[in-house]
């Protein structure tokens, strides 16, 4: 029966196809752990390229702050008006200062960061270095003897990694603001009421875990959109495919993460 | 390599002085899948030598350059870079060896985040301990031989093609190489930048006496620049030699190449049906 044959076909491809993408994605994290953490201390001109790190940092951090705090802050008003209208019913209009704490600094800040960075910057990504490689640049660098994971890839993951905590932190601290104003102007709470209840339902843990998550969600957007970049085929086209790809697949792994961290989370505790 | 190619390099290494290889190639094969892309393909470049590899669309001339470049792993064969085997060598191996060659690619292969001046200074900040007064100096020196002095502040996108290209080109000597690789130079630029490049490629060969290896299709610039050429059809080098000699090769591709004429092959019509039909699963 061809059809038969024909699907049993696509499968095979289908299967081979995600064991060279799981090989693949091994081979570069290989890679990216040899240039971070090997060859600045065996070989000569292998440090990491600190000013591209900073270039890096400020497109992926600093530029991205008034998105950041802005989204975060409405999401926090947002929490705040949601946890207000279910505990009032309890009369427990105070607890809103818990509730939107701690779901900023575990969940949503963190969360919500990533899906931004994932479509501001690992889209970047993907786009930049599959334009280079499209124009041959990345070959250049391989035939200056100059290695692509070295110059383009690692600068980009540590600047990801180190960014996006911060932006947390950020996030965090205005969605929390957020939730404030909401409390004192909507919801008629006392400011130092529930600043008070604010620093009594977070502790460092929180904070902590939050930003743990974050700098992982960083490491995962920066891997994707690299690797999507440097595996471009198919000209302007298959850019713009790759590109939505590295937000589409970013997005799924960091949620996909942020459920196995959570799960751990909850066990310890 | 066929017999008649055997014999033209044999006889072009006999009439030539003797020189020792830069490259030497033997018995490269590669297949993508199932498709043999280059068959048992063997010459050698000598130094100081113009060395031009010609052929056709989908003749397998990039792929021989990306396998000699070492940006391709062949599928069998051996290639030698100054006496050195690279093909089953390290990466931290090749990039050794890639400081003593240069590349230009097709379209300049700039890093348009970067000024072209420091485009051609990369390399020599990256492997070099040289102060940035002598870099300067460096770049400036580089940008005049290709007649782009004074336009080190520029950006990649405001160059022409043809100032790419050259640009490109003093970055690819800016670590003085001994083996320079040109890809398509001509291509996608007009007959007078073309020309200009090909005075570049000989005014660099007589300066510092690099060897040169050019991928080309470009019959004019093959004519003015090439010492001995490579041809390939369908990856299989046909004919190598020095230009006259493979000129004269009476293989049929040889002289369809030279005399610039179209392939009379006829299709059959049976054959044509049933590569219409296969969805294209069936090679013509």
């Amino acid at each position: 029966m061809p059809g038969r044959e024909e699907a049993l076909a696509a499968l095979g491809r289908a299967a081979l196809h995600a064991v060279d993408v799981v090989r693949d994605v091994w081979a570069l994290l290989r890679d990216i752990a040899f240039w971070l953490f090997i060859a600045p201390w065996k070989r000569q001109r292998a440090g990491v390229r600190w000013e591209s790190v900073i270039e890096q940092g400020v497109r992926i951090g600093w530029d991205a702050i008034p998105i950041v705090v802005l989204i975060n802050f409405f999401v926090g008003m947002i929490s705040a008006l949601q946890s207000a209208s279910l505990l009032k019913r309890f009369g427990q209009l105070l607890l809103v200062a818990n509730a939107v704490a701690l779901s900023t600094t575990r969940e949503l800040g963190p969360l919500l960061t990533a899906v931004i960075v994932a479509g501001r910057s690992g889209s970047a990504f993907t786009a930049e270095i599959g334009s280079m490689k499209m124009a041959e640049e990345v070959d250049a660098l391989s035939t200056m003897g100059l290695n692509p994971t070295r110059f383009l890839i690692v600068p980009r993951v540590l600047a990801m990694s180190i960014a996006v905590p911060l932006l947390t932190l950020a996030a965090d601290f205005m969605g929390i603001f957020g939730g404030w104003l909401i409390a004192v102007t909507v919801v008629d709470l006392g400011s130092w009421q529930y600043l008070r209840h604010t620093a009594d339902a977070i502790d460092m843990g929180d904070v902590m875990r939050g930003l743990t998550k974050s700098c992982v969600f960083g490491g995962i957007i920066a891997t994707v959109g690299c690797y999507l970049g440097v595996h471009v085929e198919g000209g302007a086209e298959g850019v713009g495919r790759s590109t939505t790809n590295s937000v589409v697949v970013s997005i799924f792994l960091v949620i996909f993460a942020n459920l196995i961290f959570t799960a751990f989370f909850y066990m310890i505790e | 390599m066929n017999e008649t190619a055997a014999g033209r390099q044999s006889t072009s290494a006999e009439s030539a002085p003797a020189r020792e290889p830069v490259i030497e190639v033997r018995n490269l094969e590669t297949y993508f899948g199932d498709r043999h892309i280059l068959k048992d393909v063997s010459f050698d470049v000598l130094r100081g030598e113009i060395f031009v590899i010609l052929g056709g669309s989908g003749s397998g001339k990039s792929t021989l350059l990306r396998h000699i470049i070492g940006l391709l792993r062949p599928s069998g064969g051996s290639i030698k870079i100054f006496g050195h085997e690279t093909v089953d060598i390290g990466e931290e191996e090749w990039e050794k060896l890639r400081r003593r060659m240069g590349v230009l690619y097709q379209g300049g292969a700039l890093f348009n985040s970067m000024s072209v001046g420091d485009n051609v200074a990369l390399p020599l900040r990256e492997f070099t301990d040289l102060p940035e007064a002598t870099i300067g100096i460096q770049v400036r020196l580089k940008l005049g031989l290709v007649d782009l002095a004074g336009f080190e502040r520029l950006r990649p996108d405001q160059l022409s093609g043809g100032m790419k290209k050259r640009a490109g080109l003093a970055r690819a000597i800016a670590m003085d190489p001994q083996v320079l690789f040109f890809d398509e130079p001509s291509a996608g630029l007009d007959p007078i930048a073309g020309a200009g490049l090909d005075e570049l490629i000989l005014r660099l060969r007589a300066t510092f006496g690099m060897t040169i290896v050019v991928v080309t299709h470009e019959m004019e610039s093959v004519k003015k620049i090439a010492d001995r050429v490579l041809m390939l059809f369908k990856g299989e080098a046909v004919a190598v030699g020095r230009l006259d000699e493979v000129m004269k090769n009476p293989h049929l591709r040889v002289q369809q190449f030279f005399h610039r004429q179209a392939d009379e092959e006829k299709v059959d019509p049976r054959q044509y049906l049933d590569y219409l039909t296969a969805g294209g699963r069936r090679e013509l």
